[in-house]
């Protein structure tokens, strides 16, 4: 088998019914030199402290469960290797979301803020199933296909600063999804997307510092998404203004 | 307690389960449903296929030959009139699926791709590159959001079925956020909650695969059928047993043993010129006589061969499989560009499931299930590749179609039993947390992991079936003692685990015991000791069914339209 260490595991714990505010525990692991720290916890919990709560399910970094801070960055925990950590690995629940249970935190609102922008087909005239597929070329799939690899792992919520102040704000993976639509050469909900991308809490509220971006574990670019949802919106303004003005 | 009431209550978020969601509110428009899962939808393993889904797209093919492949691929146990309705059902599902915005990969023309898959003689197997169940799951979720009459009960875990006069009319299930139980009524019930892959210790399955509603249908009295049949992926990465997808065979990968040989073309494995796109099961037991004769790499986790995609190219392998790249190089430390992956075979499906007619019903009125929780059955023996996420779709919508004609001419009835039972699932999940024990709940995991592995492997025979029969009502014995040490309501996962290893001691019995019982080889049950298939005694499907004693294990005919059986090799 592969090598064995002892690693120091520092886990925020926070226990609604009896803690007042949360607080670290640590956790002495002995870790397989090809574990990832996800493995850590579920040895934590196996072995050692079954009180702990985490979530998790795929191990394979497509899920989105296992979000988390790893020495303060935020990571999927089934693809950070503890061996690539020296020193104490300090894990705590993603930033920007309140905690639920030790590991586990409240993601209502970002669930909520996906929903907003209304990531479904949205067409004047739906196309009978008998006549098939909606042709659409390599081409037309790759201007939207990075931003639908979004996991909803919500790492980019715990990273940006504006959400850290403006709770409200519709954040990072949510414009990108919103914007992936509106990019689909097979919709035309563009406008009824506007409200949303284009309120006080969407687009305009980027301050632009690209952490979103930099820490999506799948390459997704929302901080591109929001500033080509700028535009975006922009086109639609004045597209939309003159119709009206007829009208 | 709370009480919430629906028309359709409905368990399970996955492929197999939004596609019913949506199936039954598109039926009605004034019917409600609710999606009670045990984690957020689109985080549920459907996300976690790869390689496609299949249905007939291209004039060269036809849906006899879909059927065709399907039925030699499930070694002619799949019920005919079944398959039948699945192939001609895919193609429109699949379509309906890119109509929800799907991004299947496409040809320059605009058409959706299609890629070559194991024991399908032409390619029919759509793709959105190699994160298919991926783009699917989220393309099914995003739409579901839609339709507010999906009312959605994330992260609330089921833990029995509630029965009213001989029918089902809802589940117990606690919000796990609050560890508030919550009777959950309705007129019909659906089940969608995937297959048992973690009741073995090496699988491509994730964490939440623990045979829950199979267990639930079970102790309700619903037969599980086929269980033995449990299909091993040729191409798991050692050690985590992640799924490095079979269209990197699709796409013309190789598998190489220790002196460079394609062996399934060196040698006789029955696989024909199919050799790297034969079936699964064949390919897996390919691979493990490779290590019985020395051709097989030495690793810490055992032997292995190489999957050698380097003649195929950087740019092929990004386009067409991306995410083989990324786990190879995240998880085994492999850029396939440059050298061979490693793989061996890994628990993957189970071919078994809860026994559904052709339109998910069950023998309890009011209850359906559907995907892999299901058995329909359509697999048989052994599944073909990118069957299954197609029947999600298939049979997911005609579920959610029964369900909601099942629920519009039935009235609610008397609550009380039903209420009644939620009450006693509420005292038994309190009496479960901070329990006193002296069991473990993940030794009696490990065991139950050691057992089905050692009974119910690639290959079999009686005396270790035996032993692991055993040993498997002995844990169910011990687990009666487990011993938990979270009081708290809030996010308890140990309870969770709990009650999902009670789950999966229970199917786990049932795999072991039809196993043991199936005297002859068939598809992916395989046996040392009766290495023929035979007809005459065993062309049925295996039933069991749950009584307060140990299970009862009977069988069921299985249902032949216009195919003759007929000797599987390729």
């Amino acid at each position: 088998m592969a090598e064995t260490k002892l690693y120091k595991i520092e886990v925020l714990r926070f226990r609604p019914e009896t803690d007042k505010e949360p607080v670290f525990e640590t956790y002495e692991v002995p870790c397989m030199d090809d574990w990832v720290v996800l493995d850590a916890l579920n040895a934590i919990k196996d072995d050692i402290d079954p009180t702990l709560s985490h979530r998790w399910s795929c191990r394979m970094g497509v899920c989105g469960s296992c979000g988390m801070l790893v020495n303060g960055r935020p990571v999927l925990t089934c693809a950070a290797f503890v061996r690539n950590y020296t020193g104490t690995i300090r894990v705590e629940p993603l930033s920007n979301f309140p905690i639920v249970r030790d590991l586990v935190v409240d993601l209502e609102s970002f669930i909520d803020k996906i929903k907003s922008v209304k990531p479904w087909i949205i067409r004047k005239i739906e196309k009978d199933l008998s006549e098939g597929e909606y042709r659409q070329s390599p081409a037309q799939l790759e201007e939207f296909k990075q931003y639908s690899m979004c996991i909803n792992c919500a790492l980019c919520y715990a990273a940006c600063p504006v959400l850290a102040s403006d709770p409200d704000f519709v954040g990072p993976a949510a414009i990108a999804l919103g914007h992936r639509y509106n990019l689909d050469s097979r919709d035309e909900g563009n406008a009824e997307r506007f409200e949303t991308l284009n309120a006080h809490d969407g687009v305009y509220a980027c301050s632009f510092a690209n952490e979103c971006s930099q820490v999506c574990p799948k390459h997704v670019d929302p901080a591109m998404a929001i500033q080509q949802a700028k535009l975006n919106d922009f086109l639609q303004w004045a597209k939309i203004l003159p119709k009206k003005s007829f009208t | 307690m709370e009480v919430s009431r629906h028309d359709i209550v409905l368990v399970g978020g996955g492929g197999a389960g939004l596609r019913a969601a949506i199936a039954a509110v598109e039926a009605d428009p004034k019917l409600t449903v609710a999606c009670v899962s045990k984690l957020y939808p689109m985080r549920s393993h459907t996300v976690s296929a790869e390689g496609g889904a299949a249905g007939v797209a291209r004039d060269d093919d036809n849906l006899d030959l879909h059927a065709y492949d399907t039925l030699k691929g499930s070694d002619f146990l799949a019920d005919q009139d079944c398959v039948e309705v699945f192939v001609e059902a895919a193609p429109k599902e699949l379509v309906q699926l890119e109509h929800w915005g799907c991004p299947w990969s496409r040809e320059k023309d605009g058409r959706v791709s299609v890629r070559a898959f194991g024991g399908m003689t032409t390619k029919r197997t759509w793709y959105a590159t190699d994160k298919t169940g991926f783009h699917m799951l989220h393309a099914l979720f995003q739409t579901s959001l839609k339709y507010d009459r999906i009312v959605r009960y994330d992260e609330y875990f089921a833990t029995k079925i509630l029965v009213e006069n001989g029918r089902a009319v809802g589940v117990a299930a606690f919000d796990m956020r609050t560890g508030k139980m919550h009777a959950m009524l309705g007129r019909s019930v659906i089940l969608c909650t995937g297959g048992a892959g973690r009741i073995f210790p090496f699988t491509t399955n994730a964490a939440v695969k623990t045979g829950d509603g199979m267990a639930l249908a079970y102790r309700a009295g619903v037969g599980l059928k086929d269980m033995e049949f449990v299909q091993y992926h040729p191409t798991g990465l050692p050690g985590t047993g992640i799924l490095i997808t079979e269209a990197s065979r699709g796409e013309g990968g190789y598998l190489k043993n220790n002196k460079g040989e394609r062996f399934l073309i060196e040698y006789d494995y029955g696989v024909g010129g199919k050799a790297e796109l034969g079936p699964r099961d064949m390919v897996s037991r390919a691979e493990m006589r490779e290590f019985q004769a020395g051709r097989g790499f030495k690793g810490p986790y055992g032997d292995y061969v190489h999957l050698e995609l380097m003649h195929l190219g950087e740019e092929k392998i990004d386009k067409k499989i991306p995410f083989v790249r990324e786990l190879a190089k995240n998880y085994v430390g492999i850029d396939p560009v440059f050298e061979p992956i490693p793989v061996r075979p890994v628990v993957h499906y189970m071919m078994g499931g809860v026994d559904t007619d052709v339109n998910g019903a069950t023998e309890l009125p009011g209850l359906f299930a559907a995907g892999e929780a299901a058995c329909v059955s359509i697999n048989g023996a052994n599944r073909l590749g990118s069957n299954s996420l197609t029947e999600c779709l298939v049979f997911g919508a005609r579920s959610g179609r029964a369900a909601a004609a099942f629920a519009r001419g039935s009235s609610t009835g008397d609550e009380k039993n039903a209420l009644d039972q939620a009450r006693s699932e509420e005292a038994r999940l309190d009496r479960l947390r901070g329990k006193h024990g002296g069991e473990k709940i993940a030794q009696i995991r490990r065991e139950l992991n050691l057992a089905t592995e050692a009974g119910c492997g690639v290959f079999r025979e009686e005396e270790s079936m035996r032993a692991g029969l055993d040993t498997v009502v002995q844990l169910k014995g011990r687990y009666a003692d487990v011993g938990l040490s979270d009081r708290s309501l809030i996010f308890n996962t140990e309870v969770v685990q709990a009650l999902e290893l009670g789950n999966m001691l229970d199917v786990a019995e049932t795999v072991v015991l039809s196993a043991v019982n199936r005297r002859e080889s068939r598809g992916a049950h395989t046996r040392t000791d009766f290495p023929s298939r035979n007809d005459g005694e065993f062309w049925k499907h295996s039933l069991v069914k749950f009584a307060a004693d140990g299970p009862r294990l009977t069988y069921k005919p299985v249902v032949k339209t216009r195919w003759e059986l007929e000797e599987r090799k390729y």
